[in-house]
């Protein structure tokens, strides 16, 4: 398949693009309050007088959103400082409480990583400028008529901004960049980076300059981006309309603007004469974050193995192609699952292509992740194990799996129980054969003249006489033997 | 003499001994608010009934044997914006007129637990801003020692309510002086304990970073009683310390002998030293030389940008502690004529606060913008670290630092209202031990004229037991804090 021309735009222009994303922590409370987290409540349910920011409420640190934030610097390959600062973003908005957002300004938790994403034409390294740790605001929820109401469950959720260097060069690996990040964060467990719950969202910062320029082009930053395909969408609009501004000589105005999904169309939202201030100061209520460097060793001990090295191993050490250890590294819970049945069944290209073909195409079907799979892997391998050794024929192993996938079941035991077992004695198989022929002279007849279909057919027949246990090689070898074919 | 002194102490004793009831003492408070407080308005939403229902619990526990401390039985006061569950607390406040807290300060908990009735809140400047008590929104608190003169402030109704012995206890907050300051002004013991020895939990913040609660007693000792009961470690405020509850009651004691007293040598040549304070401090510092103690002069250099680092960071950080009282959740709301958000926050927050309160918002807001947080809000915490290193090399030398609470008496009614400068500057001896965290305390130490003069003892961090036996020593050789205001 030859690839389509550029478009004008990526030949006159060279696109500079970097990404602000927002990401949940997975925290049973929220950052400074023991609120809960919780998604789809009826509002106002998870507020405490820290959330509400009543007069004389305080915030304390919640410890498990710190090691999450480190677990995510360091898969990030950042630099973890054992000390950083909380600080106070300051503005009016119904939905911010207090009237200010604690966050980390001067002196971030994390600092100076990168990411690398599987491009066409090999791996690119995206930088990562900072992590820092930050409290979400409440919802803002416009009626209709001259109200506002204020939900203020998301008040306080915790969340990592991770700010990437102006690295990336199209929508395409915006896109992969998201992805990426949204699977080694979910592999860590720092999130579970759901865009639809708004766990994960993204602002992009996005410019043209010269190709062979230094120095960036005026960027307009795009806010709120809530899914892959808006970002990439987005961001894909932005670049075409500046790329059409310039092009007209005209010149790109700093500002922040928004994306209508709807019609496709971005929108300015405010330009730089008007933007905010936000009088950062460290927050005088909390304490510098300290975490000893002996604690974020700890952390990274307890890291798990990064989907990126898990593919490379699943190649090097497995034996898979490349494709299939990718498809099957995609998450972390896949990969165990896959792992497992395949070491208890040996062969690990055998128990992917099973994997691949069966139990990723029933989770498609039901539209479910791996932890819907109730079979145990050593299940799963002894049924594939069962089909190798020709005990089972591949058909009814996949009928039997399709029924125990999602309820678990002990494949062994049913093969006995339904009597299952493959027909594979040659002389039973020769009776069979004998007696196919016998009662279907005419499908004898056409074979003998020429129409070897018929040796389907009667293939068939015989397959027919055991309940599909026979095995398929056998009975047309010995078809074809006695047909004088 | 009339009557002898009713500190605490001597209330304790009259209730062990069955002389007196916890509920007897919330009848004679009330009594003595009757008489006194129309003229001085010390105190807000007074809860008699409630009040008189805690003291007759502690009694039962009393006639059951099962006193729950040193401080059962005994009333108290509390400043307007310490909240306790279910009370108002309006930090002196139109914004926050008919709020009611659903929950309490950690130092009221502990009030609680000890078995101190809550008699009433006390008036104050308007959210802890001010050294006069004349910002409140209700009308400002008169001296009890002369009702033409202001009580200090901002915790003003805290100290007039002791002085006017409607109560012996009361808690003040202190963010640059306002539990001494009021102290000194109304001839009572005011103390700032060691910056994070008292959790702010339930405390309203002015400036998180300075803001102390601590006692007002008529002695040293009463004040320990109180600040045992209310310290120690909270983790449900950050910068609480890691330390226990304090001890000191137990370790006051008469000797001075071995104590060394350090005297500033800058403090003469600090802004506008009244000559009747200049006399009555050296009067105190001859006493403690009398009974053994050594003076020894040292020097805090940097205490002269005290002030100018104070008003930046203090207005810094109201100016976002204020943000909160928006009209959005709770206290008062105006909307603006053409209905919209930010016309409800303008209104709002235009009806909802004091003058004072407004300029504080404006500096604060002001010294944290771009481009100027650098020349104001950093510079000013580079000054905290250089004080920070002038009180370390003085108690190398010394043990507590002797100086004024305030450089003159208490100021009459509407004598500075128009002039806020004049009133920032009087902070000068105060502001110190709040940028750098150390406790102080203001002793009486006598008259000018016919007011009360302060002695401010200060110690260094986490030495307030230290600082608290000094105040209490002095006022065994003394009987300054025995004179009574002329009711």
């Amino acid at each position: 398949m030859s690839q389509p021309a550029p478009p004008a735009y990526e030949t006159e222009h060279e696109v500079v693009i970097g990404l602000e994303v927002h990401c949940h922590l997975r925290t049973r409370s929220k950052l400074f309050s023991s609120a809960a987290v919780s998604y789809g409540d009826a509002p106002n349910q998870h507020v405490t007088e820290v959330c509400l920011a009543l007069p004389g409420a305080l915030p304390v640190l919640n410890g498990r959103a710190v090691e999450l934030a480190i677990r995510a610097g360091l898969a990030l390959n950042c630099k973890v400082h054992p000390t950083s600062v909380f600080a106070r973003k300051n503005y009016f908005y119904p939905d911010l409480p207090k009237g200010y957002q604690i966050s980390q300004f001067e002196e971030p938790l994390c600092t100076e990583g990168f990411l690398d994403i599987d491009v066409a034409g090999g791996t690119r390294r995206i930088g990562i400028t900072r992590i820092h740790m930050e409290e979400d605001a409440g919802k803002s929820i416009h009626d209709g008529a001259a109200t506002t109401l204020v939900d203020l469950n998301r008040s306080g959720v915790p969340l990592v901004e991770i700010v990437s260097e102006p690295d990336l060069r199209s929508a395409e690996e915006v896109g992969v960049y998201l992805r990426t990040l949204r699977q080694i964060l979910r592999y860590v467990g720092a999130s579970d980076a759901d865009m639809e719950k708004g766990q994960l969202r993204c602002d992009a910062n996005v410019s043209l300059r010269r190709p062979g320029e230094d120095r960036l082009g005026t960027r307009r930053e795009i806010k709120n981006l809530n899914s892959f395909r808006n970002a990439e969408a987005a961001v894909r609009t932005e670049i075409e309309n500046q790329a059409e501004r310039l092009g007209a000589g005209g010149r790109v105005v700093q500002a922040t603007v928004g994306y209508e999904a709807d019609a496709g169309r971005i929108f300015v939202m405010r330009t730089k004469e008007n933007a905010d201030d936000y009088r950062y100061f460290p927050d005088p209520d909390l304490i510098p974050l300290t975490v000893p460097e002996s604690r974020i060793d700890e952390i990274r001990k307890a890291l798990p193995e990064l989907p990126g090295v898990r593919c490379r191993r699943f190649v090097e050490t497995l034996g898979l192609k490349d494709e299939d250890a990718r498809v099957l590294t995609a998450s972390r819970e896949l990969a165990d699952w896959f792992e497992a049945a395949a070491a208890a069944h040996g062969s690990a290209q055998t128990v992917a292509s099973w994997t691949r073909r069966d139990v990723l195409g029933a989770l498609n079907d039901r539209d479910v992740e791996i932890d819907a799979v109730a079979l145990a892997p050593a299940a799963f391998a002894a049924l594939v194990k069962m089909t190798d050794e020709g005990r089972v024929t591949p058909r009814n192993a996949r009928d039997l799996l399709g029924e125990i996938l999602f309820e678990g079941g002990d494949p062994e035991a049913l093969v006995r129980e339904r009597g299952l077992e493959a027909v594979s004695d040659a002389g039973e198989l020769e009776a069979l054969v004998d007696a196919a022929i016998a009662t279907n002279p005419r499908a004898v007849a056409s074979y003998a003249s020429g129409d070897k279909k018929s040796l389907n057919f009667l293939m068939g027949q015989v397959m027919k006489q055991t309940q599909g246990k026979a095995d398929p090689g056998s009975v047309r070898e010995i078809l074809a033997r006695k047909l004088g074919g | 003499m009339a009557e002898p002194l009713q500190t605490a102490a001597a209330l304790r004793a009259a209730l062990d001994a069955g002389r007196e009831s916890a509920v007897g003492l919330v009848d004679a408070a009330r009594a003595r608010a009757d008489a006194v407080d129309p003229a001085l308005r010390a105190l807000l939403h007074p809860r008699w009934d409630a009040a008189r229902e805690e003291a007759a619990a502690s009694d039962r526990r009393r006639a059951a044997g099962e006193v729950a401390s040193k401080l059962d039985g005994i009333p108290i006061v509390v400043k307007d914006n310490i909240v306790q569950c279910d009370e108002p607390a309006t930090c002196a406040s139109r914004i926050l007129e008919g709020y009611r807290s659903p929950f309490s300060a950690t130092a009221i908990e502990r009030l609680r637990a000890a078995g101190a009735p809550i008699v009433a809140r006390s008036n104050m400047d308007e959210f802890a801003m001010g050294s006069s008590t004349e910002n409140s929104a209700f009308g400002p608190t008169r001296n009890p020692w002369n009702p033409e003169c202001v009580p200090g402030g901002s915790s003003g109704g805290s100290a007039a309510a002791v002085a006017a012995d409607i109560v012996p206890l009361a808690l003040g907050s202190d963010t640059g002086g306002s539990i001494r300051q009021p102290a000194a002004f109304c001839g009572v013991v005011g103390m700032k304990p060691t910056y994070g020895r008292v959790s702010r939990w339930g405390l309203v913040a002015f400036a998180s970073s300075l803001d102390q609660i601590g006692p007002i007693a008529r002695t040293a000792e009463d004040a320990a009683w109180l600040l045992d009961a209310i310290s120690g470690h909270d983790p449900r405020d950050s910068t609480s310390l890691p330390e226990p509850p304090l001890e000191t009651t137990n370790a006051l004691g008469t000797d001075v002998a071995g104590l060394t007293i350090g005297v500033p040598q800058e403090v003469s040549s600090l802004g506008g030293l009244a000559a009747g304070v200049r006399d009555r401090v050296a009067e105190a510092v001859a006493v403690f030389e009398a009974a053994g103690a050594r003076t020894c002069p040292v020097s805090l250099p940097h205490t002269r940008y005290g002030i100018a680092a104070y008003y930046l960071v203090c207005t810094a950080e109201a100016s976002s502690n204020l943000a909160r009282f928006d009209g959005v959740r709770y206290g008062h709301r105006t909307e603006g004529p053409e209905g919209g958000i930010t016309a409800m926050y303008e209104y709002t927050r235009a009806r909802g606060f004091g003058d004072e309160v407004k300029r504080r918002i404006l500096l604060g807001t002001y010294a944290l913008s771009a481009g100027y947080y650098e020349a104001y809000y950093r510079k000013a915490q580079q000054v905290r670290t250089l004080l920070r290193g002038d009180f370390e090399r003085a108690f190398a030398q010394c043990d507590v630092i002797a100086m004024p609470s305030v450089p003159e008496a208490a100021f009459r009614i509407g004598e500075k209202s128009e002039d806020p400068l004049s009133m920032y500057l009087a902070d000068v001896f105060t502001v110190s031990a709040n940028l750098v965290g150390a406790p102080g305390i203001s002793v009486p130490c006598g008259f000018d004229g016919r007011l009360p003069v302060g002695l401010q003892l200060v110690g260094p961090a986490l030495a307030d037991a230290r600082v608290l036996r000094a105040a209490h020593a002095y006022q065994q050789m003394t009987d300054h804090h025995e004179q009574r205001p002329p009711l």
